[in-house]
């Protein structure tokens, strides 16, 4: 029986790559499965889980995906998985999340000051030593 | 003996200050590593969604033509600054600030207005002294580079640009060259250029595409800009990790230096104490 590769990729890891023989993914609309010389496809999967027939091995392998974009050319499957639950309302309220943090930052200067202040000790010290050690060098 | 005792002080706070600095020195030299392994994991993915892409721009889609592949006239620009969240690391967000506001100041004085994301929370205290207008920020970041926390902020400057407020994106941070060197650099993130695509060449074809061809390519397109900005502060947090080790070794050094110096002339007063105190006491016994 013919093969095909499947790389499954996250933008944080390789998820999985290696051969199958078939494989049946949650596209989005419905299910589909694809044997090796599939006419190429472009489609965008739903969470979910993909399964892969393994050759010389009767268990199906499963992976998990939360969502992304599954490429099929005759001899190569590449899933580019999410790493992140997405979604129109989500990615929305992140963003809000987003604008509000660079709004909330100015008010928030003052929380830092301490914080800030201990750095620039210790940035402080770090130059004395610096000034130490040239100074010495120039006596010698 | 005054002058000793405050030798001895000097050189505990010395001694104290290179405490700190060494332990700051080994977690990074451990964080290093790990975060230089991500950077590695992370490449995989924007390779395969380049790929694609170039399949994408290969196939006959005459038809499709997605907003962030065409230039169009600049008015306004965006700029994703990636800077660390903490200091200390030498002259890393130093280096990345001056190419930003480098980048800042020659969009202004062709009269293009910009709009920056901040990421990390030392490019936002400099943008906010320096009076930028900031559009969205995520700070606080750690040390593992999360998707989670880029699609915010991400999608405040796509939705910007999907609406035609901006015409140009670019992302500016810091490149993991090598453990001694890290380099600032400036990218252009949106409109993407056809060269950052692998482009093969051969047969024109075409996909079936499921939904449509434009929601697919408008997913694709928004995920490889994701994974470019992913990838950039994953080799921001590498760099970041590397320079600070580097300061922290160098300024572990120095303190050694200092404490070794300040013995000596603490010796050299303790003993001149002593030669003077045995002169007196030979004295004071001659003259009885």
């Amino acid at each position: 029986m013919s093969k095909m590769q499947v790389e499954v990729v996250s933008s944080e890891q390789l998820i999985y790559s290696g051969e199958a023989e078939f494989l049946v993914a949650p596209a989005q609309e419905g299910e589909i499965g694809v044997y090796p010389r599939h006419i190429p496809l472009l489609t965008q999967i739903r969470p979910g889980i993909l399964r892969l027939t393994v050759p010389g091995s009767k268990d199906e392998v499963l992976v998990a995906v939360s969502g992304g974009v599954m490429e099929v050319q005759p001899e190569l499957v590449t899933v580019l998985a999410d790493t992140a639950i997405r979604g129109e309302d989500l990615d929305e309220a992140r963003a809000n999340e987003a604008k509000r943090n660079a709004e909330d930052a100015l008010k928030k200067a003052t929380d830092d000051q301490s914080t800030a202040r201990a750095h620039a000790a210790l940035a402080t010290a770090i130059a004395e030593l610096k000034a130490l050690d040239y100074l010495r060098k120039r006596h010698h | 003996m005054a002058v000793g005792k405050e030798i001895l002080t000097k050189i505990r706070s010395v001694q104290n200050t290179q405490k700190i600095t060494r332990a700051m020195q080994m977690v990074s030299t451990s964080k290093m590593r790990k975060t230089q392994e991500r950077m590695r994991t992370a490449r995989p993915y924007a390779e395969k969604v380049r790929t694609v892409m170039g399949h994408l721009a290969m196939a006959n889609m005459t038809d499709v033509v997605h907003p962030m592949l065409v230039q169009r006239p600049v008015k306004r620009a965006g700029v994703i600054l990636i800077t660390s969240d903490k200091g200390l690391c030498g002259g890393l967000n130093v280096n990345t600030l001056k190419r930003f506001f480098a980048q800042v100041k020659s969009l202004t004085d062709e009269g293009i207005e910009v709009d920056v994301c901040c990421l990390g929370q030392k490019g936002l205290a400099a943008c906010q002294r320096a009076g930028l207008n900031i559009a969205a920020s995520a700070t606080q970041l750690g040390d593992v580079p999360k998707m989670e926390r880029l699609i915010g902020p991400l999608r405040v400057l796509f939705e910007k640009y999907a609406e035609g407020e901006l015409d140009v994106i670019h992302v500016v941070y810091s490149k993991f060259i090598n453990t001694m060197k890290q380099e600032p650099v400036d990218e252009q993130l949106v409109p993407v250029k056809p060269k950052q695509m692998v482009v093969e060449s051969g047969p024109s074809w075409d996909y079936l595409y499921e939904p449509n061809p434009f929601s697919v390519l408008d997913v694709l397109v928004r995920r490889y800009l994701e994974s470019v900005v992913y990838q950039a502060l994953a080799e921001n947090m590498a760099s970041e990790q590397a320079a600070r080790m580097v300061a922290m070794k160098a300024a572990t050094d120095n303190a050694g230096n200092a404490i070794k110096q300040l013995r000596l002339v603490y010796n050299k007063s303790r003993q001149a104490a002593i030669t003077t105190e045995l002169s007196e006491i030979v004295a004071g016994a001659a003259a009885v």
